[in-house]
């Protein structure tokens, strides 16, 4: 118990995705202007966070490992995040028409989001700073991925909420756009410093 | 000569893609805290980017065009097995500072963005002038940056210590965002100065062209 709660403070607190990893910083700026796409690409990302962490995580525990190819992990965790991507567009085109118009767009650029292929990369990596002295498995890894993509939606529907306001100020000419972003970013990353103190 | 001049300004300045087109944000949002890590990471990206660019636009007409993507993934993928593997064995420091990102230059928006917008279209010499230009475009952003957080952040160059006042917020990610974003902004204003001061010029010699011809 104490490992689960360990885990889902660590993944949507203590060391969020964006104010204390920077991963996936790309979607985080590029689609966070509307609270509703922000939500909809958070989604995304968290479904296909915990699915690629569900397929990759046994394939290199139990397949590459003992195999010897484990220092082929990057081309492979790419190619099942890939194809993974793919399945799950086709899938969800063919059974909810209304959902693949809300989140389909979103889907093809998943697959060049770090912090799908940072969460594969870390969870079999060293996580003993997370889950102290409990046995690595399957389970936490997806545990781990879900909430990394809890917390990852929830920065993204805050930042989305402040460039919603933010549209109605007018910034000199050379803030506008990227730099304005960046600067909101720095204030949540502060807010977010306190749960690492 | 004016073609790859145009390439390498481009790359370096125009189109950088740290400043200007505002790729590959995540390494460096997570590595300008120390100048040298960020100076790695630049370099990595741009052996990297080079050699991609070279593979990419010499395999250019044997790609089909409907599977290009999954071809430049695998190619990319590779590419960075093999610095990785490189690094760990020769430069064991910098490859514990990039931690995890080394293996995130797969996903770094400017190799593929590269390879899409440019080394599929031209030959290989333009490409690896390309590469080169916009992977130092990438490494001259970064360093400078790195050299901001750094000294401001923890009061040393480089992992030299300088002096003992520092802001522990410009060494976070905050500090990093603040940074970024500051930097973009002046270097937009810089250039569009600069634009402007051109087109001023450009007037005025127009200008003096007609009176000439009036006279």
């Amino acid at each position: 118990m104490s490992t689960f709660i360990a885990i889902v403070l660590a993944a949507v607190l203590t060391n969020n995705f964006i104010t204390n990893k920077t991963y996936g910083i790309c979607p985080f700026l590029g689609v966070s202007k509307k609270t509703s796409s922000a939500l909809g690409m958070g989604v995304a990302v968290t479904v296909v966070m915990a699915l690629a962490t569900l397929v990759t995580y046994p394939i290199y525990t139990y397949v590459m490992v003992p195999l010897g190819f484990d220092f082929l992990e990057i081309i492979f965790f790419i190619f099942i995040i890939a194809s993974l991507v793919q399945m799950l567009e086709m899938i969800i085109k063919k059974i909810s028409p209304p959902l693949y118009n809300a989140m389909g767009v979103y889907l093809p650029l998943i697959t060049t989001n770090c912090a799908v292929l940072g969460v594969t990369e870390l969870v079999i990596g060293d996580m003993s700073a997370i889950i102290g002295t409990a046995a690595m498995n399957v389970g936490w890894a997806v545990l781990y991925a879900f909430f990394a993509g809890i917390g990852f939606t929830l920065v993204m529907i805050i930042m989305s909420g402040l460039r919603e306001k933010l549209n109605y100020y007018k910034t000199p000419k050379a803030l506008t756009g990227f730099p304005t972003a960046m600067v909101t970013a720095c204030f949540i990353c502060m807010a977010f410093m306190v749960f690492t103190i | 000569m004016n073609k790859y001049k145009r390439i390498t300004l481009d790359g370096l300045i125009f189109q950088n893609p740290t400043l200007m087109l505002v790729l590959g944000t995540c390494p460096t949002l997570a590595l300008i805290k120390s100048a040298t890590s960020a100076a790695g990471m630049g370099l990595t990206v741009l052996v990297v980017l080079t050699l991609s660019n070279i593979i990419i636009s010499a395999l250019r007409k044997v790609i089909p065009n409907a599977v290009r993507i999954p071809c430049y993934i695998v190619v990319i993928a590779t590419l960075v097995t093999f610095v990785r593997m490189v690094l760990e064995k020769f430069l064991p420091s910098l490859y514990d500072s990039l931690g995890g990102f080394l293996a995130l230059i797969v996903v770094n928006c400017i190799i593929l963005g590269r390879a899409e917008a440019f080394a599929n279209k031209h030959t290989v010499l333009e490409s690896a002038v390309d590469g080169i230009a916009n992977g130092l475009g990438f490494t001259c952003a970064l360093t400078l940056m790195g050299i901001i957080c750094e000294f401001f952040g923890s009061g040393s160059l480089f992992g030299l210590k300088i002096m003992n006042f520092k802001i522990a917020m410009l060494a976070t990610p905050a500090g990093a965002f603040l940074v970024y974003g500051l930097a973009i902004a002046v270097f937009t204003y810089v250039l569009d100065c600069f634009e402007k001061s051109k087109r001023v010029k450009a007037n005025r010699i127009a200008r003096e062209n007609l009176l000439k011809e009036g006279a």
